[in-house]
């Protein structure tokens, strides 16, 4: 008892304390002179555009900058928290897939007057397929900051050892080299790896049609066209002829290095892991190549990052400058040193840094051809199921047939509030 | 009067706190199932639909919440009693006057139940690993062939029931050890006088005097294991092919990564009332044993 009435009286004067602290605080002279921007950055941009923000602050007197890092699996849901709550940064990072999304919020500001008067974002010295992922309904939502996309890391000598110098550009060639592959590995080897918790790989081989993932604006699936149906086949072969493992991998550089699988279909932070996992005598091995399409080089997925405004913020103009400054060719050259992510400006491709990789010629050449998916806030729940129609295929739980028929029901059950708001707008 | 004027101010606090937390809450998840909220109606309330049970009536034709019901079913039908059975056996173990070492063991058991679910699910996704798996391992030892156990369909559950049990028996270990320590030791002597071996003592002594722990565990590692949700999201994302989704998880998706409120809020109260009658069965059950 008398324990607790001690612990009680330390725990009063404690409160006291912190409350006079508080007091006390809130009396000091806290002017902040000028503006405070507030930017949201993801991951290891947030932890690295920070020393960034010397520079700007020299070159725009009167302005601070503010960043906090949020943890991508977090991020989508704090954006969408911090917008239901109204406490939205003035600038932020956003994947360029969910750039529809959050224009349909009504959280984003357009850009196209800034653009149009800048002459720092020069929008002709993007990538194209790029700067296309920011325009939804016909306005400019955002600044490409970084790019991604897909391509094939293969394994040269395996390749060389099948016999071929080159790496497949067709789908046709393609098929061959890894069935010449697997006859060379045997039974407990494989030739291609597509890990069944990402729906990328089957993305961006549907990219490559001539035909939309979604008709009629985004209304309905489109899951059923001859070019999907296609490379839904060319998927679900890759398995049933036994190339592509079915069991899930722990750790893809030990295996690519042991030559488990030659082929995999992957994004630009593995340049960096594969020259950093690899051993040093094994360098030489590996290469990038633009992923083969259904007749030669094709498209494949249009991703990255892009810096966007926020609607409800009250700086828009120094935030608009804050973009430019990341814009800039020096600044995005400084960027890619501090990340190794890959600048969405050609201009950039000619420093030395990243002319001279011969790791990243093949995602210069992809970058040229990438394709934006479908631009409606559904995607990436549709684009999921169609992962887990496309693992019950490779399952053998369904023909293809039957899956893009499935796929376009399940699409078209998911854009059904879409095609409800549409008509409701058209009404009006 | 004024006694009862008492009682309100004393439990007034109390009833503020739980209005506002938890029946405020419940009663606007319940109306928000019964509109299609989603970020649509996020943006603009304009666009948010009440849609009466619609919610309710499209989840019961969703092929995938049947499947993650069934995945659920599979996993407390199999898990409870089993870490119900490994729970007992341990607390016999380490209640018998013939174990060395109490206090290594108790702490050794309990152990998993306090570290960090998240690191010993890597450490267990190591362990049964196809290839390199120390669990294949051992099988192979014993001429049984390798296991895919987190990438075959047929085994993903069965593994994640495994790490469940091990991971959480500790915890029922030691309210059951709690229980032993309560039956009186003469019992068992007279018992012992009157002829009765281990079994019997087992059976007519502990059994019955345990009644009262094993209505509270049997009920509380039901709901508990009713909620799975953690050991998939973390060891098989729900994969492969769907085999492991709960229906907690299954609401996640829908709530969290879709932002279809509505809908995830219809799954709470399916959740919840399927959850409600279990419980009551049990209790009926063990009135009707009482009896």
């Amino acid at each position: 008892m008398r324990d607790g009435v001690s612990r009680l009286r330390r725990f009063t004067r404690t409160m006291l304390l912190l409350v006079a602290c508080g007091v006390l605080a809130s009396c000091a002279p806290r002017k902040e002179p000028g503006v405070v921007l507030k930017f949201w950055a993801m991951g290891r941009e947030g932890e690295v555009v920070t020393a960034l923000m010397p520079e700007f602050e020299r070159t725009h007197p009167g302005v601070r900058v503010e960043v906090q890092q949020l943890p991508w699996t977090a991020a989508h849901e704090k954006l969408l928290t911090a917008f239901a709550g109204d406490v939205m940064p003035d600038i932020f990072q956003l994947g360029n897939t969910w750039v529809p999304e959050f224009a349909a919020l009504g959280a984003l500001l357009p850009l196209d007057a800034q653009v149009a008067a800048s002459k720092l974002v020069t929008p002709s010295d993007y990538f194209p397929g790029i700067w296309d992922t920011n325009i939804v309904d016909g306005k400019l939502w955002g600044a490409p900051w970084y790019v991604d996309t897909r391509v094939l890391f293969y394994r040269r000598d395996m390749l060389a050892r099948a016999g071929y110098a080159k790496p497949p550009q067709t789908w046709a060639e393609w098929m061959k080299a890894m069935n010449a592959i697997k006859r060379r590995v045997g039974p407990d080897n494989y030739a291609i790896l597509l890990p069944s918790d990402e729906f990328e790989p089957l993305m961006a081989l549907g990219l490559q049609n001539d035909e939309p993932l979604l008709r009629d604006g985004g209304r309905y699936g489109n899951f059923r066209s001859a070019g999907f149906r296609r490379s839904l086949q060319l998927y679900a072969d890759m398995f049933a002829q036994k190339l592509a493992p079915m069991n899930r991998i722990t750790n893809v550089y030990h295996e690519f290095g042991m030559g488990y699988v030659s082929f995999y279909i992957s994004g630009p932070w593995n340049l960096g892991e594969f020259k950093r996992r690899l051993p040093a005598d094994q360098q030489q091995n590996w290469m990038t190549a633009i992923l083969p399409g259904p007749s030669g080089p094709a498209a494949s997925i249009a991703g990255g990052s892009s810096l966007v405004l926020s609607a409800s913020s009250k700086h828009p103009r120094e935030a608009w400058q804050l973009i430019e400054y990341l814009s800039r060719t020096d600044t995005a050259a400084r960027f890619h040193e501090l990340t190794g992510d890959l600048p969405p400006r050609r201009s950039n491709w000619n420093v030395p840094a990243l002319a001279n990789d011969m790791y990243a010629q093949a995602f210069r050449q992809q970058f040229e051809r990438v394709k934006p998916a479908p631009k409606v806030p559904e995607w990436e729940r549709i684009a999921t199921e169609m992962r887990l129609v496309a693992e019950r295929v490779t399952h053998g739980e369904l023909t293809v047939d039957e899956a893009v028929v499935q796929l376009d029901a399940k699409a078209d059950h998911i854009l059904e509030k879409r095609r409800w708001m549409l008509a409701r707008k058209e009404a009006r | 009067m004024n006694s009862r004027r008492a009682a309100w101010c004393f439990a007034g606090p109390a009833l503020l706190v739980i209005g506002v937390f938890f029946f405020l809450p419940v009663l606007a998840a319940l109306v928000m199932s019964l509109t299609d909220f989603d970020i649509y109606a996020l943006a603009n309330l304009d666009n948010l639909r009440f849609v009466g049970l619609r919610n309710y009536a499209e989840l019961l034709q969703t092929p995938l919440f049947w499947q993650a019901l069934g995945n659920t079913l599979y996993f407390v039908v199999v898990g409870v009693p089993l870490s119900i059975a490994a729970s007992l056996g341990a607390a016999l173990l380490l209640n018998s006057r013939l174990t060395w070492f109490k206090g290594l063991f108790r702490t050794a058991f309990f152990a998993p139940v306090v570290t960090s679910l998240v690191a010993v699910a890597v450490i267990w996704r190591y362990l049964l690993h196809t290839r390199y798996g120390m669990i294949n391992h051992g099988l192979d030892q014993l001429g049984i062939s390798p296991v895919d156990w987190l990438n075959d369909p047929d085994w993903a559950m069965p593994a994640i029931i495994l790490f469940a049990v091990w991971k959480n028996f500790g915890y029922n270990m030691i309210i059951f050890l709690a229980g032993l320590q309560s039956i009186p030791d003469d019992l068992y002597e007279a018992a012992g006088l009157d002829g009765a071996g281990v079994w019997g003592q087992f059976r007519f002594i502990t059994w019955p005097m345990l009644g009262p722990t094993m209505l509270m565990v049997s009920i509380l590692s039901m709901s508990g294991y009713f909620q799975l949700f953690a050991e998939p999201y973390v060891m098989t994302q729900g994969g492969p092919v769907q085999s492991t989704v709960s229906v907690l998880y299954f609401m996640y998706e829908q709530g969290f990564k879709w932002w279809n409120l509505g809908a995830a809020s219809a799954v709470a109260f399916v959740l919840f009332a399927i959850m409600f009658c279990v419980t009551l069965l049990q209790l009926r059950f063990a009135k009707g044993a009482e009896a």
